[in-house]
């Protein structure tokens, strides 16, 4: 087995064999599953970063296996999809810190860490996949590897949770895997290539490749939370915070709009997709969710279900992204895909912390919660104005290249919901950081379980996570231009799905 | 060098040898002849399958008298799969029985005698060559099935076996007139003689015949609406009991209902394939209806069983083509596995709640992980999800359907993986609800959940590696 | 009318009412009864149509006679089945029909 081979593989076994390992060690080997946590985490990412070096050489990295006469386990590590791994790897070594910190007094650790594990695993494979056939397998084990842990604290209401996002998920699941059958009768194989495979059928079974396209979409648009599919996802609020950071940066929703972009670059081409007139329907989509979603946040008091209809109408950026034709809107789509991970995460562990150390869940709790924790709505308020698009953060570059794509493909109405977007959001932040910042804490924090430890507000594991993601929110931002950000990475990816050179 | 192949009369003499000597030695050893004497079987169908590369089937002809006058054994591709299957299922479920019964010595007294008289007629029945060597394996199968239900002696197993007893004798009364005709209209009762023979105008009688054989048939493998007789046996049997026969006696007789239909019927086939297809639907629909509101656990997997037998017929209209034999073999071998895996897990968790009620499984998933998880592995291959065997199987039925034009069959399969989740995941969700931990459980031994999960863990691996299986079969990916 | 005929008419006959039988009679001796009548239809069908223009087949009178053996093991089983029904039940009454969980 050559590197080539082996790279990939273990990658994808850097976090199954912990997983399996954690399962067969009793619930009280507290360290040892630390430690096996933290150092699969660690070699994952040193795997990658060779991975990352080879691809960006133009190395090739690739192994298939045989399930069936026909049909092909398979992986490759392309630009596409070790950007979605290295976002993946990444957080997920913090959600793990974090989640060693949130669940300390926790019961049913075993279980929480090792379906932890199979969904980074499942994540890593939807990354990896080199065909829609190996994507599906991958994508259905992320729904069933995620149910346990959306129902993990066992309540009445974490078992409907769970039940209302299987119900779309499996539903999604059965739309996607109708869609991949017919793509597999048509050309006998259901390969990932750039440029798209289906580009060689002409005009005669244009209405078939529609119908497949909206099959495909649909399936894979329940996990991306596109508007009506996205009910989902505020019911799996029920999940403990670490879960729902995993959820809305990581794993569910980005595996969701990963498959947007694989289905639409890599099976049909953009070029194609355009010719079929598919692209300004997926348009129109996306900027209803954006905007749906940005409306129902308005309303939410709850302040993870807040963020979840905020996360609705975030992935959409990336959805809309993909839909505008041309390689601006690409770099707009993909760069998000990274940004919108970075900031929901630390809007995530920070509403996971307000929640474990005052015991406050709701937005017109938060009085004052800057005073008494300012390190971390600090965190909260650089991810806010992130989303916000506001200058120096990620958010504001990738607002920038979407709306110069928009401009590029013709579709100057999107620059409109762009801007409505952004200030719906500040319609639903700003109030937030006005609250925690400027206003005072009248009634005392009744429900404080983590008391003040010196300069520590709340302890150390679930202050180090949002510290860094918000950091990296901004090095993203300030530093778009360099070589290593996000946003060179993204022009990489555009740069070998078109023909055409990239200006900006 | 002598063909692994020729053993095959082995897999006959040997159960039948072990069962014997059980009943003369009682439960203690007898247990132990049944664990061993399934892993010499296991070892053998192993070795045939490894060594298989013969595409003209193997026939062995018993004492040396050959057909129309002896009985003659018939081994294909086919034949080997079941063989296959119904050794690799039983091996764990002896092992598991054995753990099962240890405390209870009358009903592991009768168990094994009858367990092993079952897998001689499976294994017989399946390389049989002629009509009446089949009826009589049939006879031995269902009689050694209904003495298995009747096990532990209650009213309630009683009653169901009485029942059971019934619908088989008129299934097999049925293919007895069936085979009477045929003999009547032929000549002879040699599958071999007898499909040349038939040609493409047979008598009148001959239809009937088929009819009468098929319908005998698919009484026995409890197709909806014939299945009234299997949810109170599968459900009330001892576990070990549902998991053989919802695993592999149902298997049987539809085996025989696939090859009769593809090989001696195949002229009156075309005009009535939308029968089974069409029960096959509606097995589908009601059974996982039926296995949505049910209360008890064991009760969910026996009407789950008559859903999932609605798949195997849901391949009718698609036959007698290579790619739908292929994708009912695989379904047929998915379904066996997780089914005994299912039944099997059920079988602890019911003797460590001390009760059999899905409710009372509420913190199960703390205190049984490994037999939890080892029944959401054979869910994951019921509803068909990747990467287990039941999704290869779904796959190849869609395929099949698809090259056909026949979009309602890979319609319907479809809809019933996300009905199977249904219920599925309502039984999963019970065990993952808070339980106050002064529930009480019993021990369970250990090698009763680790049986359990290699039968569920079997199931899934078997979805990441298909090729070996289905090269077996004859035919390739056109 | 030939004779093999005949056979076969009434040995189609006594299937369909031991069939009937089986199905439809409450009591449940009389349902083994019916059983067995379904059977000895069954064998002669099968011992009627043996006879080839008038010489007699004997691969059917050996399938009969294997027939036979399988029928009385058959309801050698169903009697024991009954009787043990009768132990564990409470009252005297026949019990046909039972309950789904």
């Amino acid at each position: 087995m050559t590197s080539g081979e082996l790279l990939p593989l273990a990658v994808f076994f850097s976090s199954l064999i912990p997983g399996v390992l954690i399962f067969l060690m009793p619930e009280s080997a507290t360290r040892t599953r630390t430690t096996l946590n933290i150092l699969g985490a660690v070699v994952k990412l040193v795997l990658i970063f060779i991975l990352l070096a080879g691809v960006r050489a133009g190395d090739e990295f690739g192994v298939s296996f045989a399930v069936l006469e026909g049909l092909e386990l398979a992986f490759k590590a392309d630009a596409l999809g070790l950007l979605f791994i290295t976002l993946s790897a990444v957080l997920w070594l913090l959600t793990t810190l974090y989640a060693i910190g949130y669940l300390e007094h926790s019961a049913f650790r075993r279980r929480f860490f090792g379906f932890f594990s199979l969904c980074v695993t499942s994540t890593m494979g939807i990354a990896m996949a080199a065909n829609l056939f190996t994507f599906f397998v991958f994508y259905e084990l992320l729904t069933l590897s995620t149910f346990p842990l959306v129902v993990h604290r066992g309540t009445q209401a974490a078992m409907r949770g769970g039940r209302i996002y299987l119900a779309y998920t499996l539903t999604g699941g059965t739309v996607l895997l109708t869609g991949i059958v017919l793509v597999q009768n048509l050309l006998g194989h259901t390969d990932f290539a750039h440029g798209g495979v289906l580009g060689a059928f002409d005009d005669s079974r244009s209405t078939y490749l529609k119908a497949i396209f909206f099959l495909l979409i649909a399936g894979v648009g329940v996990k991306a939370a596109i508007v009506p599919l996205h009910g989902w996802l505020p019911q799996a609020m029920v999940a403990p915070a670490p879960v729902s950071a995993l959820l809305h940066a990581v794993a569910v929703v980005k595996a969701g709009a990963f498959g947007i972009v694989r289905i639409v670059y890599e099976i049909y081409g953009v070029e194609f997709a355009q010719s079929l007139g598919l692209l300004t329907p997926l348009a129109i989509a996306a900027s209803i969710t954006i905007l749906w979603g940005s409306l129902r946040a308005l309303s939410q008091d709850d302040l993870k279900r807040r963020l979840a209809f905020s996360t609705v109408s975030q992935v959409s950026y990336i959805v809309l992204g993909v839909a505008l034709f041309g390689p601006i809107g690409t770099i707009g789509g993909v760069v998000h895909l990274v940004h919108q991970g970075l900031m929901k995460i630390t809007l995530f562990f920070c509403a996971g912390n307000y929640a474990e150390t005052l015991g406050i869940h709701k937005v017109s709790e938060m009085d004052g919660a800057g005073r008494r924790m300012p390190v971390t709505t600090l965190a909260f308020s650089i991810a806010a104005l992130g989303m916000m698009g506001a200058p120096f953060t990620a958010g504001a570059v990738s607002k920038a290249w979407l709306s110069d794509g928009a401009v590029a493909a013709n579709m100057g109405w999107v620059v409109w919901v762009l801007w409505g977007s952004s200030l719906l959001n500040a319609g639903y932040f700003l109030p937030i950081l006005w609250r925690t910042w400027f206003r005072c804490n009248r009634s005392g924090w009744h429900a404080e379980h983590i008391p003040v430890a010196g300069w520590r507000e709340t302890a150390l594991l679930l202050l180090i996570p949002p510290i860094v993601t918000a950091t990296a929110t901004i090095a993203a931002g300030i530093y778009a231009n360099s070589d290593l950000s996000p946003l060179a990475w993204a022009r990489l990816i555009a740069s070998r799905e078109y023909v055409t050179e990239i200006v900006r | 060098m002598v063909e692994p192949v020729t053993f095959v009369v082995w897999l006959i003499v040997l159960p039948l040898a072990w069962a014997a000597a059980a009943f003369v030695t009682g439960e203690r050893i007898g247990a132990w002849l049944g664990v061993v004497g399934s892993a010499i079987q296991t070892f053998l169908v192993v070795w045939m399958v490894a060594t298989w590369h013969v595409a003209v089937p193997v026939i062995h002809r018993v004492g040396g008298w050959g057909a129309p006058l002896g009985i003659d054994l018939t081994v294909d591709g086919l034949a080997l799969a079941m063989l296959l299957l119904t050794q690799v299922v039983s091996l764990p479920l002896t092992i598991y029985a054995r753990s099962y019964f240890s405390e209870d010595a009358s009903k592991s007294r009768h168990f094994w005698p009858l367990a092993g008289f079952l897998i001689t007629g499976l294994n017989a029945l399946f390389v049989s060559a002629d009509l009446f060597n089949i009826y009589v394996t049939l006879e031995i199968v269902g009689l050694s099935a209904v003495s298995l239900v009747a096990i532990g002696g209650g009213k309630a197993q009683i009653s169901a076996a009485l029942r059971y007893l019934f619908a088989t004798l008129i299934g097999s009364g049925a293919y007895l007139l069936g085979v009477a005709l045929i003999y009547g209209a032929f000549g002879s009762v040699s599958l071999a003689t007898l499909i040349p023979l038939v040609g493409s105008n047979p008598p009148q009688a001959f239809a009937l015949a088929g009819l009468l054989m098929l319908f005998g048939l698919m009484l026995k493998t409890a197709l909806f609406p014939f299945h009234y007789w299997l949810p109170p046996a599968h459900g009330g049997a001892a576990a070990p009991v549902s998991a053989l026969l919802s695993a592999l006696v149902v298997k049987a007789s539809f085996y025989l209902t696939l090859r009769l239909w593809t090989e001696l019927f195949a002229s009156i086939a075309d005009d009535i394939a939308w029968i089974p297809a069409l029960l096959g639907a509606g097995a589908i629909l009601w059974g996982s209806w039926r296995a949505i509101q049910a209360i008890r656990i064991k009760m969910l997997i026996a009407y789950s069983t008559v859903a999932q037998l609605g798949y195997l017929f849901l391949v009718f209209p698609l036959l007698p083509g290579q790619d739908a034999i292929r994708a009912t073999v695989m379904q047929a071998c998915a379904h066996g596995a997780a089914k005994a895996a299912m039944f099997a897990a059920a079988g602890v968790l019911i003797k460590a709640t001390g009760q059999d009620t899905m409710a009372g499984l509420a913190g199960m998933t703390g205190r049984l992980p490994l037999t939890l998880f080892a029944f959401g592995l054979a869910g994951m291959t019921l509803m068909g999800l990747p990467p287990s065997s039941g999704f290869l199987a779904k796959w190849q039925l869609i395929e099949a359907g698809m090259a056909r034009d026949l979009w309602i069959i890979p319609v319907v399969a479809l809809a019933g993986g996300l009905l199977t989740a249904v219920y599925i995941f309502r039984i999963l969700s019970f065990a993952f609800l808070l339980s106050p931990s002064s529930v009480k459980i019993a021990t369970v031994p250990r090698v009763q959940e680790w049986t359990a999960f290699a039968l569920a863990a079997g199931s899934v691996l078997l979805g990441l590696r298909g090729v070996e299986l289905m090269a077996l079969l004859p035919g390739q990916v056109p | 009318m030939s004779s093999e005929l005949l056979f076969a008419v009434v040995g189609a006959l006594i299937f369909t009412l031991g069939v009937a039988g089986t199905i439809l009679v409450a009591n449940l001796l009389r349902r083994i009864l019916a059983f067995n009548l379904m059977g000895s239809g069954a064998f002669l069908v099968l011992v009627g149509l043996a006879q080839r223009g008038g010489e007699s087949d004997p691969v059917p009178h050996a399938m009969v006679l294997t027939g036979i053996v399988v029928a009385v093991a058959a309801t050698a089983l169903a009697l024991a089945l009954l009787r043990k029904q009768h132990e564990v039940k409470d009252s005297e009454e026949e019990l046909t029909e039972i309950d789904d969980g």
